[in-house]
């Protein structure tokens, strides 16, 4: 069909995606032998969908491995087959093979055919060892493939016969035809026996059917995508060219026009691809067709929102436009009279942009849920690995954050996880000797707490080590030798870069990110970590992030004519500088002694380059700021209003600026910078 | 192929565009800068200057909630700097890069006119030698008897932010000065 379909593929792969991920936790929570029908059901649908979809769009590689997949399932549905743990392990590999052919579909490389192959043969030993009796039915498609391949040289004959209705459907049977003839040679003949009498003819009716003949090397898959629309609307029968058929054909209606005799040779050699099977080539050609189209097309994310998020939109700004006729109203004869109704009016406006505000950043915003659903994953095949037995417990999954959050602290996520596995939780026996259950608990728990949500990843396993930690560290000279530390900080000393007390490097924990990346990753989405561990007990990570990254709390300051926003998170206090606090050390860097600290003080407008009002330390005034542990004051002319700014990005049409985050805009319409404080102090 | 196309084009600023041009007078000479790329044209006011960036970098201003860089062609081009007066303006152009478009705003004296340009009225820039860099210069044309420079601006532009870039260990020496 003409149609461009590629249009929707991003919204295929997009439900593809969902729909694994749905699948996999219907496969998780299936217990073998005791299996909830309707969470069958579920996974049928979802393995039926996809088939649907990738038909349609002609990933056929997908529609195959789904279609046994699918198989399997019916059985499972149908209760001709019982579910194992067996069966569950397959299909969960199964859908991992899913995503993997779905993404190499996507971005064009491709997929592992060789682990298809070998998944695709587990599946259909599942499927024949499940129900002898029913072997035939699932070697049906082998055998229909292995017709395709060995007719496919020659040719299809194609039995065209579209039901009456087929025009209303919006389908035409002509371009379908032109469309065949682009695949090879086509001899046409038309059917003319079922068309009526003139007087009984409807002109919306198809009373015709063709007997066509396609001559060449093609592939089945190819031609029955052709019929893909109205497969539901005719009669349709391809069977491969060879001498009985076409005979039996030309005699089947009188009105046929004669095939002609018919040499396959030069047709074979146009299409340099030897059709070993319909699956690969096609899938090699789909991927080359997509590189080339888009070489550079980034992938353009989208987003799901709920209608009611939509809904309640809408109601806003409706209530807005409402404000500003009433606002309009007033303006256009302002008498002194109106003042009142004015600041009403005024405030009205304020309450709806705030509204209309909060409603827009709850666009964005997800339920934590997308990340915490793949940890009973994770959980499942991690304890398997490592022999132990481990219960994973989630809740307030539907907190919802910042979409871009949520994407930047999965790995973050995962890491915790995986270390709670693989250091927190002991081995059964030992738990046992220590009197726990031989069951690990993990606990996922997501809140919200003012302006920021918390993520706590607990368990209830072995807790730090801190007398491991502690020599570790010094031995890998992190702290000195008789350097006695409080308890919270030998616990900050995991987050130090390279610091490992593992014995040995496991295949789980050795690998990916380590813990000062982990906090480093929290860090640049403005949040934090901390860690509670009591030995024996188990260990509590906790997150706090920001619920957004599009909008923070500044605190605005002036430097000369200049003004800045520094984000409120940052800083710890501010203060009139005395001047006896103020030291040098060796005659260059400024210290300040707060109470028993001293801080560094940073002269912004040097940093900066720009003109202060004075550089008399004590006619300015000194902002505390504390980034990573590391406080330092910096200097400023004055301190102005507190307000929320929305970020924006200097990126975006220029290129970064050290020191500065971002830009933001000010209510009378000025750009103002926004402070990066770690840069600054950096700087 | 287009895009490679479009590659050399860029590299090789070579008298190959004919169309037409947005001409603007800087210090009494007449720039002109394919129509295309216009996006618009504002009266200057002042932007919020961004602290340790090249000096031709004016600040960036707020256009309709998006975030616009300003570059100050007079000292681009290593000209004195004035004054600008009510006819300065601000062309907002279109610049290509490797990693997409951007938009950026460029102060000039005053705006000029339009013109239609063919091929053959485009002259390239004659070679100068090391003494005068035309790396950005696309060519020259005549319309009745004023010479008009035609700028390359993504060229303009790449060179101008790669310098930007490379401006940063600025903030190496601001940091030795802030020390002492």
């Amino acid at each position: 069909m003409p149609v461009d379909l590629s249009q929707f593929h991003q919204t295929f792969f997009e439900e593809s995606f969902e729909g694994l991920g749905v699948m996999e936790s219907g496969l998780l929570a299936l217990i073998p032998g005791n299996a909830d029908p309707e969470s069958i059901n579920t996974l049928f649908r979802v393995a039926h969908s996809i088939k649907g979809g990738s038909s349609m769009f002609g990933f056929t590689a997908i529609t195959e491995f789904t279609h046994v997949m699918e198989t399997l399932l019916e059985k499972l549905r149908s209760d001709e087959c019982t579910v194992t743990q067996g069966i569950v392990d397959c299909l969960l590999q199964a859908v991992d093979f899913l995503q993997n052919m779905l993404s190499g579909v996507k971005d064009g490389s491709g997929h592992d055919a060789d682990r298809g192959g070998r998944l695709r043969e587990q599946l259909e030993e599942i499927l024949e060892n499940g129900n002898r009796g029913r072997v035939t039915a699932s070697s049906v498609p082998k055998k229909t493939e292995a017709a395709d391949a060995g007719h496919a040289a020659r040719g299809w004959h194609i039995k065209f016969r579209p039901y009456r209705h087929l025009l209303t459907t919006g389908n035409d049977p002509l371009p379908m035809l032109r469309e065949l003839s682009l695949l090879g040679d086509l001899d046409v003949s038309i059917d003319v026996s079922r068309l009526p009498r003139y007087q009984d003819l409807d002109p919306e009716a198809c009373f015709l059917g063709w007997d066509l003949m396609l001559h060449g090397a093609i592939p089945r898959t190819q031609v029955a995508e052709i019929f893909e629309w109205v497969e539901s609307d005719c009669d349709l029968e391809i069977t491969p060219i060879d001498g009985n058929t076409s005979q039996a054909n030309a005699g089947l209606s009188g009105e046929v026009v004669p095939i002609q005799p018919e040499d396959p040779a030069p047709h074979a050699s146009r299409f340099s691809a030897p059709a070993t099977g319909p699956a690969p080539s096609a899938v090699e050609a789909y991927s080359v067709v997509e590189r080339r189209k888009n070489p550079s097309a980034g992938d353009a994310s989208s987003i799901r929102v709920n209608i009611e998020k939509i809904d309640a939109l809408i109601n806003i700004v409706g209530e807005l436009v409402i404000t500003q006729s009433m606002l309009s109203q007033i303006g256009e004869d302002l008498a002194a009279s109106k003042i009142d109704k004015l600041r009403d009016g005024l405030i009205q406006l304020a309450r709806n942009t705030r509204e209309l505000q909060e409603s827009v950043l709850g666009i964005r915003m997800l339920p934590i849920s997308f990340s915490f659903n793949r940890f009973p994953r994770l959980v499942r095949d991690m304890s398997q690995q490592l022999c132990k037995k481990i219960d994973l417990t989630v809740s307030g999954e539907q907190t919802e954050i910042d979409k871009t959050v949520l994407e930047k602290l999965s790995d973050p996520l995962v890491h915790l996880v995986r270390n709670s596995l693989d250091h927190g939780i002991e081995l059964p026996e030992v738990r046992k000797a220590c009197g726990k259950d031989e069951t690990g608990r993990v606990h996922l728990h997501a809140y919200h707490q003012g302006g920021t949500i918390v993520i706590e990843v607990a368990d209830d396993g072995a807790g730090l080590n801190k007398a491991k930690i502690l020599q570790a560290a010094r031995e890998q000279g992190v702290i000195g030798e008789h350097e006695a530390l409080a308890e919270d900080r030998i616990h900050e000393l995991i987050f130090q870069p390279g610091f490992s007390t593992a014995d040995t490097i496991t295949d789980i924990s050795g690998r990916g990110v380590g813990m000062d990346v982990v906090r480093r990753n929290i860090k640049d989405l403005g949040g934090s970590i901390e860690i509670e561990s009591e030995e024996g007990l188990g260990s509590t990570f906790t997150i706090r992030l920001p619920l957004t990254l599009a909008i923070l709390d500044g605190q605005l300051v002036r430097i000369g004519r200049h003004i800045y926003s520094i984000p409120l998170v940052s800083i710890v206090e501010s203060l009139q500088v005395a001047p006896k606090c103020v030291s040098r050390i060796t005659g260059k860097g400024e210290i300040y002694k707060l109470r028993a600290d001293y801080l560094p003080i940073i002269r912004l407008y040097e940093v900066f380059n720009v003109v202060p009002d004075s550089e008399r330390i004590e006619s300015g005034i000194l902002v505390v700021v504390e980034d990573d542990g590391q406080r330092a004051g910096i200097y400023i002319d004055e301190l102005l209003a507190q307000q929320q700014v929305v970020i924006k990005s200097l990126e975006t049409n220029y290129t970064r600026v050290p020191g500065i985050s971002g830009a933001t805009i000010l209510g009378d319409g000025t750009v103002a910078l926004i402070l990066d404080v770690p840069g600054v102090v950096e700087l | 192929m287009n895009l490679g196309q479009q590659l050399n084009e860029t590299t090789q600023p070579m008298p190959t565009a004919a169309g037409q041009y947005l001409t603007f007078i800087l210090a009494g000479t007449e720039y002109g800068v394919d129509i295309l790329r216009v996006q618009e044209i504002k009266g200057w006011d002042t932007a919020t200057e961004i602290p340790n960036t090249p000096e031709y970098i004016r600040g960036i201003i707020n256009l309709r909630g998006t975030i616009v860089p300003i570059v100050d062609l007079r000292r681009r081009f290593h000209m004195d700097a004035v004054a600008y007066g009510n006819t300065a303006v601000v062309v907002v152009l279109k610049v290509k890069r490797a990693g997409g478009e951007r938009t950026m705003g460029f102060v000039v004296d005053a705006v000029s006119d339009v013109y239609n340009v063919t091929v053959d009225q485009i002259k390239a820039a004659p070679d100068f030698g090391t003494s005068v860099s035309t790396e950005f210069v696309k060519g020259l044309t005549t319309v009745g008897d004023k010479m008009v420079i035609l700028l390359e601006i993504d060229q303009l532009v790449d060179t101008g932010v790669a310098t930007a870039e490379k401006a940063l260990p600025i903030k190496a020496d601001l940091k030795r000065r802030g020390d002492t």
